[in-house]
């Protein structure tokens, strides 16, 4: 008899608590973001999108090396003698030339791994994390400008992904 | 009604004059119209209200979007949305039961506004069984539920509409029991005589029901009985959407399915409306009666009945039937004999 009291007591007691704490909640603010109204700012280091300044691209291949899914295919061939040199922006001479520097992003795991070895620092990664496409393909970043002026070795070609239509 | 009849009468040039069945006949239209305005608005205001608070509870914002100003326009968009739905009926349904069922439903819950009063002379009809026509006619709803969850033919509807009944018929007992506790000390059952009743008092909430030792506890038995009424959290069993898909109306869609959800948000609004009539003191108010003391009344309970529902988890069916005939049911008869004492005294 005395535990039934007991129980209604508490359980009318433990209502009354539980409501404190949604009231208490009731007047905290919200913390849902408002998406495309307000964006949250990222960190400059941020890993999101990649971003290749194909100027200063010497086509080390050391990114392609280092990438842990392989999404950046490369094509590159050796720059004639006679040809008027190149440099990167840090004084690097441009030996090759890159014909083709194409980055995956729907294989892309985000890993920055293949920034790091970059001895131009040309590859990196923006803060850049609304590139959502309706199509896969469009995924493909493609990023030389070069057309090739020799015929391409086979040896050197990696298998690209069919471009969009 | 009858006040509507005297002013069309006093105010309308040659009223006097019109056939006898249609002077009558015109307040009623007039009433009614009035009470399927509320129907329709209620819900609208109400659904909106519920999202929002649930929201804020658990710090979100709720709808946002559309309408521009916090999303004031998002119950009208659903109702929309659900007005051009595709009507689907099962084809293994009964038909006939299956279109009825949503309208008794709602039938119930429309019908228990003829009652209420929300002002000293704004009711629909002052029925001197008032209370009693209230309990009645808001039971035709459970009736509306189990012809939902047969004729779906659909074993989760009828698992709700089952439990909707087994637990309506529970609570109603105490609920009624509740209400008697006010009707003694009363010795009327109209509404009007039970709100005139808790007039004056000291800073005239004095004699408020719920400020007296008896009436106060019977305003609990009763609320928390109103809750399991209407299928409200922590009383929602009959649709439980973690075990039943959705209860008695998983088979419903569009119209037929806010139908359903227009008669929940009016019997929420009723019940609370009879609690703010019984134990709150009804239009009475120290600082401005009438409708608007009666509204603020009702929408304050109706409030806490969002409360509720966003702190408290769902009971289970034993502990539903625990709270109802063994705690709900042993307190409201004491109260009876209580009030019943107090009454003789």
């Amino acid at each position: 008899m005395k535990e039934y009291f007991r129980d209604i007591f508490q359980s009318i007691w433990t209502v009354l608590l539980g409501m404190k704490i949604t009231w208490k909640h009731l007047f905290t603010r919200a913390c849902t973001m408002q998406y495309p109204d307000q964006r949250w700012v990222l960190p400059e280091r941020s890993r999101m999108r990649l971003f290749n300044k194909i100027e200063d691209c010497i086509g080390c291949g050391q990114c392609v090396r280092a990438c842990p899914v392989d999404c950046i295919y490369m094509t590159t061939e050796k720059r004639t003698k006679d040809e008027a040199p190149v440099f990167a922006s840090d004084g690097t001479p441009i030996k090759l030339r890159v014909t083709q520097f194409d980055i995956d992003m729907s294989l892309c795991c985000y890993c920055n791994l293949c920034t790091y070895p970059c001895p131009t620092h040309c590859l990196v990664m923006t803060p850049e994390y609304e590139f959502a496409v309706y199509s896969k393909q469009d995924f493909l970043y493609r990023f030389a400008k070069d057309k090739p002026v020799a015929p391409p070795k086979p040896a050197h070609h990696t298998p690209v992904p069919e471009p969009a239509k | 009604m009858e006040a509507l009849l005297k002013l069309l009468s006093d105010n309308v040039a040659g009223y006097g004059s019109l056939a006898s069945p249609l002077q009558y006949l015109l307040p009623m239209v007039l009433a009614s119209l009035c009470c399927i305005a509320l129907v329709a608005l209620f819900p609208i205001v109400a659904v909106y209200a519920e999202r929002k608070v649930a929201a804020h509870m658990q710090d979100r914002l709720g709808p946002m979007r559309v309408g521009g100003w916090h999303g004031w326009a998002q119950t009208i968009a659903d109702g929309i949305k659900l007005l051009l739905k595709e009507d689907i009926i099962p084809s293994e349904a009964d038909r006939v039961l299956f279109k009825l069922a949503p309208l008794v439903v709602f039938a119930g819950g429309f019908a228990s506004l003829v009652v209420l009063p929300f002002g000293a002379s704004v009711i629909v009809s002052d029925l001197n069984i008032g209370v009693l026509y209230v309990v009645a006619i808001s039971s035709l709803g459970v009736v509306g539920i189990i012809m939902a969850g047969w004729a779906s033919n659909n074993k989760y509807a009828l698992f709700g509409g089952m439990r909707a009944a087994a637990q309506i018929v529970s609570y109603e007992i105490p609920a009624v029991m509740a209400i008697l506790t006010v009707v003694i000390p009363v010795g009327s059952l109209s509404t009007q005589e039970i709100v005139r009743a808790q007039e004056g008092g000291w800073l005239g909430i004095g004699n408020w029901f719920i400020f007296k030792p008896v009436t106060a506890v019977a305003f609990l038995v009763y609320y928390l009985a109103s809750l399991a009424e209407v299928n409200r959290t922590p009383f929602d069993i009959p649709e439980a959407e973690s075990e039943l898909v959705a209860g008695y109306h998983t088979e419903y869609s569009g119209m037929r399915f806010a139908f359903f959800m227009l008669a929940e948000y009016v019997n929420m609004f009723v019940v609370s409306a009879i609690g703010a009539t019984l134990f709150l003191g009804g239009w009475n108010s120290p600082v401005f009666g009438g409708p608007v003391a009666f509204m603020l009344k009702s929408v304050a309970l109706v409030f806490v009945q969002f409360w509720l529902r966003w702190t408290l988890p769902r009971l289970r069916v034993d502990q539903l039937m625990y709270v109802s005939w063994k705690v709900l049911l042993p307190a409201s008869f004491v109260l009876v004999i209580l009030a019943g004492a107090l009454a003789v005294r």
